[in-house]
């Protein structure tokens, strides 16, 4: 305690002395981003002092909101640095042409992460980071509860988690909607929706904000939650009785960063960015705060034990991503999410508690009768409105893709999802009333 | 008073009524006027067509009316007791019903909702402690509940000063005429008491409504969006700028502010004719049985307990290393503050920088438009007045709208820079929100002041300029202290606008670093101990003028 109190009064000395300083003219690098205090204090911290006489600004904004800040500014007093996790999102910068290609020349960093490019095929951007999706617990949640921990996606739909799971929804946070896309393409369209839709059933909450999982199963609110592993390293890192495991069906997608075309100071903007990835800037994200997972491999060496490391196989992802495939239906994923999982929740819970409980009785007192009622309901509830063969159908998805201001296609989408929730909402009741009928023939 | 319109008076009058226009009228004209822009000049209605073709956007326009119905009857539900058993009653807790009516006022609602999270939440210290004992949960925090909750445990002093200030102008024969006919108890207060005081209910009931449908802060923290003000805040950062529904929504929010400041205002109005009647002795005080007694300071005890906990939940946190699944956090540490002295020291220097020249500025035009008002004849100086009261009928949210959209290309010089990339709108937006406290006390302090003091000052020879100098301005002292200090405390804590309105860490003040540390796990006990250092510079604010305040009555009691 003493010590501590030392090393306060030592930060308030250094405080003090930050303020007294005469204000310098010193030359600045501003990072428009999405990430934690934490990881961007460490960097800038570490930045400044490599460089004396710079000065790191951040601009912390969630990803869509730092797209459309950037494109609202006029060349030349953009910000110089894009940095953020969803590559969509660099995607849309660099076909507006407001990303510049640049080399910062390190070396050591891998071209491909499994099958994915760890840098931007075009050269517009370049992986920082890695990241994975997983499932993070609350150990004594679980232990209070006496829940078994689970190790895949598939576990998640078990009754026994039934109002102990949190997820966010993919179109308010981009991470969610790669875990989302992720799981889809590991499983197949109906088969994840499929999964999709019993998870949902089994959450307490869709939240309206991906932070709010990891908080959530941090502070033990929720026992479990879909997240970005970061959050669940970080959390057990910072001591928070919390775990998190990598599914099988995962998959490893480089978080990037990036030189704003346009920018009020590039060429410090590029130096930042060749820090990020130097040796020196890659170990910046062992610090147990940020726990993410370097892009260059050397890092690794100096990680603590039992860090996860994708480059010698302690996470095996199952599934290579399909950017370009999570593109093109990213609107259809996160509006039927939407329609079918985030606004008829309550229905759909309502529905997986009916299936549960006549799933329960029927193990009881088997009947073949009941039995089929159950496969019925289960298949009526679990079965996505939208089939892989209308999916693939590039007509139907082009009309998500339309420009927005087209008032008829806004009309004909507007029609689509108010079709898909009222359609979800009959299936769930329908659901219901089969389960009460399976449950019924068990008695 | 002299009859004569001065230049320089003329010249002041202009140079407020153009900082009033150019950061008031005409941000919110702008807002509006693009929520009914039909984009080739005219108008049209067709953006509030969409606005409730939005399913999203329906359901957050009835669950902002739902929680703000919500939060006020929660509040009266504690505030109505209370001032019922301080005002009718011999109780001995009166200073400390006093202090319950400050307490929750000290601390930012945003603030508090972290801490309410880990105590209420749902496997909170309460739910932990009720599930223990007797195998229940109670979703205090579930969702709207949780807004609704922290919103109502902070706002409800409103109810309760107003109600109190109601009810002690009661003529005590009212309710005596009422005793005598055979009414006691609960039909006493429903029939008779209750309805005398409902001006000061109203005034207070709808203070709250609008507070709470304005708020920001509270749900984002609380990860509430399918609101109102969220949702245009959402709107406005990821969609950009151009998007209409985000001031259709802000159209939304000014009619229901100003809906409410109306009827506050009306219900006031009614109260002057309840003081006609007052029969100058208070109400006599009755004594509580034994039991009625215990229910009393039961539920007193019980409201203090309750709004102690987000002060005492964001101090833990500040201290705590981990804090999960457990009725209290199970380490402690001083990490956190050092975290926030290393990192995040320029943010409170902002706070103090920002909140201070936007009091200043508010106390300069608080000045000039009380005196212009009550001491000269000039044509529409009264303008000036209700322009500046206007300012409490704007949402913060809206408020940074109207600049983002407004002054988005404008440069500023020696800024080196867009006016809404630089520091310098921050204050200028809290001096804006922040100017209707200064004005009323200002002018509060100014109708004190008999005018024969500066006709003698005149009649002396001094000029009208050395006359305010020498002689307004120092005998109001104590009304431009006090609205300085409410302006400064409210302005450090202000976050609608700010978040809207703060680009960079470097230019941020504390609310929004409080914001974005909440964002991450690691950082909330960071968050938690600038939440703390935030509360301890509102509420020395706040004692330092109610101390003064306190002073300065006993002086001029001493000296007529």
């Amino acid at each position: 305690m003493l010590h501590a109190i030392r090393r306060l009064a030592a930060a308030l000395v250094a405080a003090g002395a930050t303020l007294t300083a005469p204000l310098a003219l010193a030359q600045q690098v501003t990072v428009i981003t999405s990430f934690p205090k934490e990881l961007t204090d460490a960097y800038r911290k570490a930045f400044e002092a490599k460089n004396p006489g710079t000065k790191v600004e951040i601009l912390n904004k969630n990803t869509v909101a730092g797209v459309a800040y950037v494109r609202e500014l006029a060349p030349g007093s953009r910000p110089d640095v894009f940095w953020a996790s969803a590559p969509d999102a660099f995607e849309v910068l660099a076909k507006d042409k407001l990303l510049e290609k640049f080399d910062p020349g390190v070396t050591g960093i891998p071209a491909k992460i499994g099958n994915y490019p760890v840098n931007d095929p075009e050269g517009f951007y370049r992986g920082q980071a890695l990241a994975g999706y997983g499932i993070m617990w609350n150990t004594r949640y679980l232990k209070a509860n006496k829940l078994p921990e689970p190790r895949e996606w598939a576990d998640l739909i078990k009754p026994v988690y039934f109002g102990h799971v949190a997820t966010s929804s993919p179109s308010r946070s981009g991470t969610t909607h790669l875990t989302v896309e992720t799981i889809l393409q590991g499983e197949g369209w109906e088969k994840g929706w499929s999964q999709l839709l019993q998870i949902g059933g089994n959450s307490a909450a869709i939240t309206e904000r991906s932070f709010a999982v990891p908080d959530g199963v941090s502070n033990g609110q929720y026992g479990l939650g879909l997240v970005i592993d970061f959050f669940g390293l970080a959390a057990k890192a910072n001591g928070f009785p919390v775990e998190f495991v990598y599914p099988s069906v995962t998959a490893i997608v480089p978080a990037n960063i990036a030189l704003i075309a346009g920018a009020k100071n590039p060429d410090l903007g590029k130096r930042f960015i060749a820090f990020t990835l130097s040796e020196e800037g890659q170990l910046v994200l062992l610090d147990p705060k940020v726990s993410r997972l370097p892009v260059l491999p050397k890092t690794y060496e100096k990680a603590p034990k039992g860090f996860p490391n994708p480059y010698a196989g302690t996470i095996k992802p199952k599934v290579n991503f399909d950017s370009n495939l999570s593109e093109e239906r990213y609107y259809l994923v996160s509006s039927l999410f939407d329609q079918t999982i985030t606004f008829r929740h309550k229905e759909l819970v309502a529905a997986a508690k009916a299936i549960n409980d006549a799933a329960s009785k029927l193990a009881a007192k088997p009947n073949p009768q009941g039995e089929k009622l159950l496969a019925e309901a289960r298949a009526i509830a679990y079965t996505p409105v939208v089939d892989e063969s209308k999916m693939r159908d590039k007509g139907f998805l082009a009309v998500f893709r339309a420009t927005k201001k087209d008032a008829e296609t806004t009309k004909r989408v507007t029609a689509l999802e108010e079709h898909w929730s009222t359609e979800a909402k009959k299936n769930y009741a329908r659901a219901v009333e089969l389960a009460n009928q399976a449950a019924a023939t068990a008695k | 008073m002299s009859a004569r319109v001065t230049l320089p008076q003329a010249a002041i009058a202009g140079a407020i009524a153009l900082f009033l226009a150019a950061f008031l009228v005409v941000p919110v004209l702008a807002v509006v006027w693009i929520a009914f822009a039909d984009g080739d000049g005219g108008l049209t209605l067709s953006h509030f067509g969409a606005f409730f073709g939005v399913s999203l956007l329906r359901e957050s326009f009835w669950n902002s009316l739902y929680v703000a119905a919500a939060s006020v009857v929660v509040a009266s539900i504690i505030a109505l007791p209370l001032a019922y058993f301080t005002s009718r009653f011999r109780l001995r807790g009166a200073l400390l019903v006093q202090t319950l009516g400050v307490l929750p006022l000290v601390m930012p609602p945003f603030v508090g909702a972290v801490a309410m999270q880990l105590i209420f939440g749902r496997n909170g210290s309460v739910n932990l402690l009720l599930g223990d004992w007797f195998g229940l949960n109670v979703p205090f925090m579930d969702g709207l509940n949780g807004v609704i909750f922290v919103e109502a445990l902070h706002y409800f002093p409103f109810i309760l000063l107003n109600l109190s200030a109601a009810l002690a102008n009661i003529d005590p024969a009212m309710e005596e005429s009422a005793q005598n006919l055979g009414a006691h108890g609960v039909r006493l207060f429903r029939r008779v008491v209750f309805p005398l005081a409902m001006p000061g209910y109203v005034a207070g009931a709808s203070l709250v409504f609008v507070k709470v449908f304005d708020d920001l802060g509270t749900p984002l923290v609380l990860n509430v969006t399918n609101m109102l003000a969220p949702q245009a805040y959402l709107r406005i950062t990821s969609i950009g700028i151009e998007d209409p529904l985000g001031y259709v929504i802000s159209v939304i929010m000014i009619v229901f502010s100003i809906l409410a400041m109306w009827l506050s205002a009306r219900a006031l109005r009614g109260r002057d004719y309840a003081t006609v009647q007052r029969g100058g002795a208070a109400a006599p005080r009755r004594t509580l049985s034994r039991w009625q007694a215990a229910l009393a300071y039961g539920w007193i005890g019980l409201v203090l307990a309750l709004v102690l906990s987000p002060h005492l939940g964001i101090l833990l946190l500040s201290f705590s290393k981990v804090w999960s699944f457990t009725v209290v956090p199970e380490a402690f540490t001083l990490a956190n503050y050092e975290t926030v002295f290393a990192n995040s020291s320029g943010m409170i220097v902002n706070t103090l920088v920002y909140a201070g020249l936007a009091a200043a500025v508010d106390v300069v035009l608080g000045i000039a438009i009380a005196y212009l008002g009550l001491r000269t004849r000039l044509p529409g100086r009264h303008l000036l007045d209700l322009g500046a009261a206007a300012a409490l009928a704007i949402p913060g949210v809206v408020l940074g709208i109207g600049y983002l959209r407004l002054f988005r290309g404008v440069e500023v010089p020696w800024l080196g820079g867009a006016l809404t990339a630089s520091w310098i709108i921050l204050p200028i937006a809290y001096s804006v929100r922040r100017l209707p406290y200064a004005v009323r006390s200002c002018t509060a302090a100014l109708q004190q002041l008999h005018a024969s003091l500066e006709e003698a000052a005149e009649n002396l020879g001094a000029s009208r300029r050395r006359t305010i100098q020498r002689i307004v301005v120092p005998l109001m002292a104590g009304g431009i202290l006090a609205g300085f200090v409410t302006s400064f405390i409210t302005a450090a804590v202000e976050l609608s606008a700010t978040l809207l309105l703060a680009s960079s860490e470097s230019m941020a003040p504390m609310s929004y670093g409080i914001y974005l540390y909440m964002q991450s796990i690691a950082g909330r006990g960071p968050g938690a101990a600038l939440g703390v250092i935030a509360v301890i510079i509102v509420a020395v604010g706040t004692y330092a003028s109610n101390r003064f305040m306190a002073g300065r009555a006993a002086h001029l009691e001493t000296r007529t």
